[in-house]
């Protein structure tokens, strides 16, 4: 049952954090809502105001610059992301999470800035975007401010996000020589929500070793996790089963999982080291053959 | 808490409401509006029953404010057919028996016309994917594919066209 509200809808972003900086505790931002009605519904999340920037097309958009890298606006849907040629170009694992991310209808309608605020820790694209160095951009009335993403989850479905603030842009630097980057989760149904996941980008020297790793986890505590124990065993080696397997374990014990109706906290540090093994082998081996 | 209007355009024809701003799309178009070929199936955004089109993009009706579709072309099942003649893909469902208790049906239709829209020739594949936003526990799905390539293969294309 959702709760009354105000509904105030900006005709531009500088109206919305005029908005914003007005009602700071007392409001919400919506946007697809495809994350926010669902939890407003079950009464979890009562607000007096409720401010939608569904409609601030000015945040809509997908650049690419050879220095920059990408710059998706926080209104871009999952479907926009999903469907873009420059992305497939340059972060095809970015068009196979969105693939795999709920349903159609739900990326024709959620967005990305929304999905990244939610702060959902077993959501798919914070670890894979955490892989790829991504930044997010904050913005107030007040001006703006760049965050690495890794540095935005603070705890159980809350962000750094200030009260007058919100989400504008999600900043991805450009692809490295020598990278590549996977994501899976696992799941009893495709589409579902990570059960865990795991993501990982793999930097190789021209000599095949390591040079760079990145292995990020889903589900695997109240916040998106960086394995920093399976990065630092893959560093400086060559590709090897016994490797994989210690990184694995490595991810396993970086993990802080729940117990729920889904997994043990026991199975999901056994789906961790295995996936951690997987998807590491298939970022290494992409990277080999760039 | 105060009501307001609100403009709604639903399968061509305007509608003006009078609602509380927290009402979600599926309520208007099946309480307020009358149209009830839109299912209310899960009211946890799973299962697709409530799918409309909103300017030719499949959506959850149950997981959008109703204000949000302000000023948009929304479409549902009733809005298929054209002056009175079925829909190719629905034509297509009756031919191959793609449903048996229907309730999935009005939005499985949605997917499937959205799907069509966007790629008229998919593959099987792509249309398993096209429809992965709605659950059917009665068919197992092989029908609803098979006539989402039927309307693609051209068998219900117009005579003369």
């Amino acid at each position: 049952m959702i709760h009354d509200f105000t509904y105030l809808k900006p005709g531009t972003l500088q109206e919305a954090l005029s908005m914003l900086s007005d009602h700071k505790d007392e409001c919400k931002i919506i946007c697809g809502g495809q994350s926010l009605l669902i939890v407003m519904r079950q009464g979890l999340l009562v607000t007096d105001y409720l401010i939608d920037i569904k409609g601030l097309k000015e945040l809509s958009y997908i650049t690419y610059d050879e220095k920059e890298g990408f710059k998706i606006g926080a209104t871009t849907t999952h479907r926009m992301i999903e469907t873009s040629g420059l992305i497939k170009q340059r972060f095809p694992v970015l068009i196979a999470v969105e693939k795999r991310l709920a349903s159609i209808q739900v990326r024709n309608w959620g967005t990305v800035g929304g999905n990244l605020a939610h702060g959902d820790s077993s959501g798919d694209l914070a670890p894979t975007l955490i892989a790829l160095g991504a930044r997010i951009k904050l913005a107030s009335s007040k001006g703006s401010r760049v965050v690495p993403l890794e540095e935005f989850y603070t705890g159980l479905f809350e962000t750094a996000l200030g009260k007058d603030e919100l989400v504008v842009e999600v900043q991805v630097p450009p692809a490295r020589p020598g990278r590549a980057t996977a994501y899976e989760k696992f799941n009893l149904i495709r589409n579902d929500q990570a059960i865990v996941g795991v993501a990982a980008a793999v930097t190789l020297e021209k000599g095949g070793a390591c040079k760079e790793a990145r292995v990020v986890l889903s589900n695997a505590g109240v916040t998106p996790i960086r394995a920093k124990s399976a990065e630092m065993v893959l560093i400086g080696k060559k590709l090897a089963d016994a490797l994989l397997l210690k990184a694995g374990e490595a991810a396993a014990g970086d993990a802080d999982p729940v117990s729920d109706i889904h997994a043990s906290e026991e199975y999901r540090r056994h789906l961790i080291k295995v996936l951690t093994k997987r998807i590491v082998r298939q970022a290494w081996e992409q990277a080999t053959h760039l | 808490m105060e009501k307001r209007l609100l403009k709604l355009k639903v399968n061509g024809q305007e509608y003006e409401l009078y609602i509380t701003p927290k009402t979600l799309l599926v309520e208007v178009i099946r309480d307020h509006i009358g149209l009830t070929g839109t299912k209310r199936g899960c009211e946890t955004v799973s299962c697709g029953a409530c799918t409309v089109m909103i300017d030719d993009m499949a959506v959850k009706s149950c997981s959008i404010l109703a204000v949000q579709a302000e000023g948009r072309h929304i479409t549902t099942v009733e809005g298929l057919e054209r002056n009175g003649r079925l829909a190719p893909i629905q034509k297509a469902f009756l031919d191959h028996g793609s449903y048996q208790c229907g309730f999935c049906t009005p939005g499985m239709l949605i997917s499937c016309e959205a799907l069509l829209k966007e790629n008229p020739t998919p593959t099987k594949e792509e249309i398993r994917e096209g429809i992965e936003g709605n659950i059917c526990r009665c068919t197992g799905y092989n029908s609803i594919v098979r006539a989402v390539e039927a309307v693609a293969k051209g068998d219900y294309r117009e005579e003369g066209t």
